[in-house]
């Protein structure tokens, strides 16, 4: 690998794993000393591999210098604290940052617990996880959310002083626990993956890294036998069924490219497959999680085929998931697979009642039904959805449903 | 919701419909985001427990006015909830019926 891309890619794989031990070690008292640390080891690597070349085992260097780092990061505070202290014994002791795999492992799952801790609000667990378990920049973080470097600085800023003030352990939960806990990460995971998914941002690599650190942090929960439970499978399968359509749903311009447009041929055949067996391995157990029903509906997506017991099977699951879970995109989707499955009339009476008056979707659904059935009040919910559309592309969109309903208007 | 045993009158295909039409009545509520909870109650294992303590089978009652089930809704008024209660499948029986009822608050008085 060339020189200049060996350090930005050595800090996307080991960072995260140098920084988890080191914050495990230091705790959330001083977890941005761990931080600062990691950082700067990596800032002498620069330094030091610029004029000496890069040493034979790039990854090796990194954890000895880290551990170096470390300690005498620690030396120099315990002699500080005895000076300033005096009474206290000298504390001389062998200090080791154990960088072995297993406890990469550990201590990476043990700060995901430890972030995805409801304390602190859900997207500064999303900033911390991207930063801490990700190794994301914070030019990277901001660009995902949309946002500048300052506020994102600020929101983990603030998380990180909470924590510190809730006394947050970086431990793993008690087994009776577990449950519980993972809920939060288990959300945290999807919003994460959801960020990546639908942001507006137009950087589509960074998007699709985003998606990816989501779906490998799942993929730690499933091979740690006390994480390995069904929702966790589902969660992962649900996401691998919708990143398998990841080349397909943009085009060459940046426009979004609806689902029945899309080229089935660029579907990635392997996630969809890998989302299979997750899901699978996701039907034991006797409890239902609305990452089933999703990822159920999301199987069923990966057949582009318009019949009934497609479009009846998802009608279901979506009355089982709003009955779990009420949202508006659940909603909307519902009302789609029921004028598919019930037919368009029934689905318009189902969508009035929604009144979701300010979702530029809800207008874009309504313009749909009233397609074929009545085309001027289609075209006045496709204009009311333009208004409320966000993007150009969603505005573009839009007005290509419009132009087809002109131009299918019956000559007299 | 107060009907006959559907298990009594019905072929299997009519459950069926009937299946499809309660769920995608419940999930007509929900999706308007005003589902709480609910659930069907089997007509199997009833028993009827009364002042005197004497136990016997049940359901309860006439034949179309036993309980098959009830579901809880967030309703601005009671006549949403009827309005709610009018899209009930169970209703296209004739004889059968729907108690729409309020829940009582927490606060002290019952």
């Amino acid at each position: 690998m060339e020189q200049q891309e060996l350090i930005p890619h050595l800090f996307r794989s080991e960072y995260r794993k140098i920084v988890s031990v080191l914050c495990r070690h230091f705790g959330f008292d001083q977890m941005e000393i761990a931080e600062d640390i990691t950082s700067d080891t990596f800032l002498t690597a620069a330094q030091t591999w610029a004029l000496n070349g890069a040493p034979k085992n790039p990854v090796a260097w990194l954890y000895s210098v880290a551990k170096n780092k470390a300690k005498n990061y620690l030396q120099r505070n315990s002699v500080f604290e005895n000076k300033i202290a005096p009474g206290i014994k000298e504390i001389a002791y062998e200090i080791d940052i154990d960088l072995s795999p297993q406890n990469i492992n550990d201590s990476q799952l043990q700060m995901m617990f430890a972030i995805c801790d409801p304390a602190i609000p859900p997207e500064a667990q999303i900033g911390l996880s991207l930063r801490i378990l990700c190794g994301f920049g914070i030019q990277e973080i901001a660009e995902a959310f949309l946002t500048s470097k300052e506020t994102i600085n600020k929101r983990l800023f603030r998380a990180r002083e909470k924590l510190r003030d809730e006394a947050i352990k970086i431990e793993f939960p008690h087994p009776s626990e577990i449950n519980r806990r993972l809920e939060t990460v288990l959300t945290t995971i999807y919003l994460m993956f959801s960020e990546g998914y639908y942001s507006v941002s137009q950087n589509q690599v960074l998007r699709k890294d985003v998606c990816f650190e989501a779906m490998r942090l799942c993929h730690m929960l499933v091979e740690n036998s006390a994480t390995n439970t069904p929702p966790v499978n589902a969660l992962l399968s649900l996401m691998y069924f919708h990143a398998s359509r990841f080349d397909a749903r943009i085009g060459k311009d940046g426009e979004l490219i609806l689902y029945h447009e899309q080229d089935t041929g660029l579907w990635n055949a392997d996630m969809i497959s890998k989302g299979g067996y997750f899901l699978k391995y996701a039907t034991t157990g006797d409890k239902i999680s609305k990452y089933h029903l999703e990822a159920a509906i999301a199987y069923w997506n990966t057949h582009q085929v318009d019949t009934t017991e497609k479009w009846e099977n998802i009608l279901q699951l979506y009355n089982r998931l709003l009955q779990i879970e009420y949202s508006p995109v659940a909603a909307l989707n519902r009302t789609y697979a029921l004028s598919k499955a019930n037919g368009k009339r029934e689905a318009i009476t189902e969508a009035e009642k929604l009144n979701l008056t300010d979702n530029q979707f809800y207008f874009a659904l309504l313009g749909e039904l009233y397609t074929d059935i009545d085309n001027t009040t289609a075209k006045q919910n496709f204009q009311q959805a333009i208004s409320l559309a966000k993007t150009q592309a969603d505005k573009q969109t839009l007005q290509r449903k419009i132009d087809r309903l002109i131009s299918n208007q019956p000559q007299s | 919701m107060r009907h006959e045993d559907g298990l009594k009158v019905a072929s299997p295909e009519q459950m069926q419909i009937w299946m499809k039409q309660t769920m995608d009545w419940i999930g007509g509520i929900a999706a308007q985001n005003k589902f709480v909870s609910g659930t069907g109650l089997p007509f199997e294992y009833a028993r009827v427990v009364r002042s005197n303590k004497v136990v016997t089978n049940g359901p309860f009652g006439e034949i179309k006015e036993t309980i098959g089930g009830f579901i809880v809704v967030r309703a601005d008024s009671v006549d949403e909830a009827v309005e709610f209660a009018k899209g009930c499948p169970v209703l296209q029986g004739e004889g059968n019926s729907m108690e729409v009822r309020k829940i009582a608050k927490n606060d002290g008085v019952h």
